[in-house]
């Protein structure tokens, strides 16, 4: 994907970095959630995934950053190995962009 | 024309994603070990695939015996900007990694055991080196059990087929 893009949905305009990633947390829903999700490869969001983005969205919307892959695995509940299962191609990212938050910044 | 198209051609595949890294880890400092596994992790973090391959001192990252035992280098090592004298003084490299351990936990970035459990979960291959192996005469009982196996050098390029292989 390259430049600005928008989803159109029946609601509002959504506004989307060039990645992909929501520009305005507050313009989020689950059901836009599942149409990322898809765009993602990811065909449904189980409750796994939904605990997951719900603690990545939480967290972030508490301190301002993203959580690491290490409190990820520690704290969300749900374990490293399981993240890569439910998330193969990286769980912190595609977590953060489908529960409609910036893409994390740190290294680990 | 067809000079332009190779040169376009050869543009567009510089641009293709990473999809695979294999790292060797050769030093069994601290500073020696962490790119590395920052490294492996990150990969993993952004679904490229990833190895990791110790050798030399870099196997003391994954064996029991020395895993928590792993410290900077105060001697030799001049991004220190510590006097070569003073690095040698007694205590001092376990002051170093101390400090530095205590930096790294600020940030998240975890002990080396733990690190190397979470690359392993992540996915990531757990590899030692069958030379380096032999030389100190270990065997697989030395290892932490998150060791995929001991490979040969032949093995391991085997494994890296399609990987980018980076040496740390």
């Amino acid at each position: 994907m390259t430049g600005e893009t928008s989803t159109e949905s029946a609601r509002t305009r959504i506004d989307r970095d060039a990645e992909g990633f929501l520009v305005d947390p507050s313009q989020w829903d689950r059901g836009l959630a599942e149409e990322i999700a898809r765009e993602c490869g990811i065909e449904e969001l189980t409750p796994g995934h939904w605990q997951v983005i719900e603690f990545m969205r939480s967290r972030y919307l508490e301190t301002g950053a993203a959580p690491s892959i290490r409190t990820l695995g520690k704290q969300s509940g749900v374990p490293v190995k399981e993240l890569y299962r439910l998330f193969p191609k990286g769980p912190a990212k595609l977590a953060a962009k489908i529960g409609g938050i910036p893409k994390p910044r740190g290294c680990i | 024309m067809i000079e332009l198209a190779q040169a376009r051609g050869e543009l567009e595949g510089a641009r293709e994603p990473v999809q695979k890294v294999s790292i060797v880890v050769s030093k069994g400092s601290l500073e020696g070990i962490y790119p590395g596994l920052i490294m492996a992790n990150g990969a993993r973090m952004e679904g490229i695939e990833a190895d990791l391959f110790f050798t030399f001192f870099g196997l003391d990252a994954i064996r029991k015996d020395r895993q928590r035992r792993i410290t900077v280098a105060t001697v030799g090592n001049p991004g220190l900007h510590l006097p070569t004298l003073l690095g040698a003084l007694p205590g001092m490299s376990w002051l170093a990694t101390r400090m530095m351990a205590r930096q790294m936990e600020k940030l998240d970035i975890p002990p080396i055991g733990e690190f190397i459990e979470l690359i392993h979960d992540s996915g990531g291959g757990i590899y030692a080196c069958q030379a380096t192996v032999e030389m100190f005469g270990l065997t697989e009982e030395d290892f932490v059990p998150q060791l995929d196996g001991i490979l040969t050098v032949g093995e391991f390029y085997e494994r890296s087929a399609g990987a980018q292989i980076i040496f740390t």
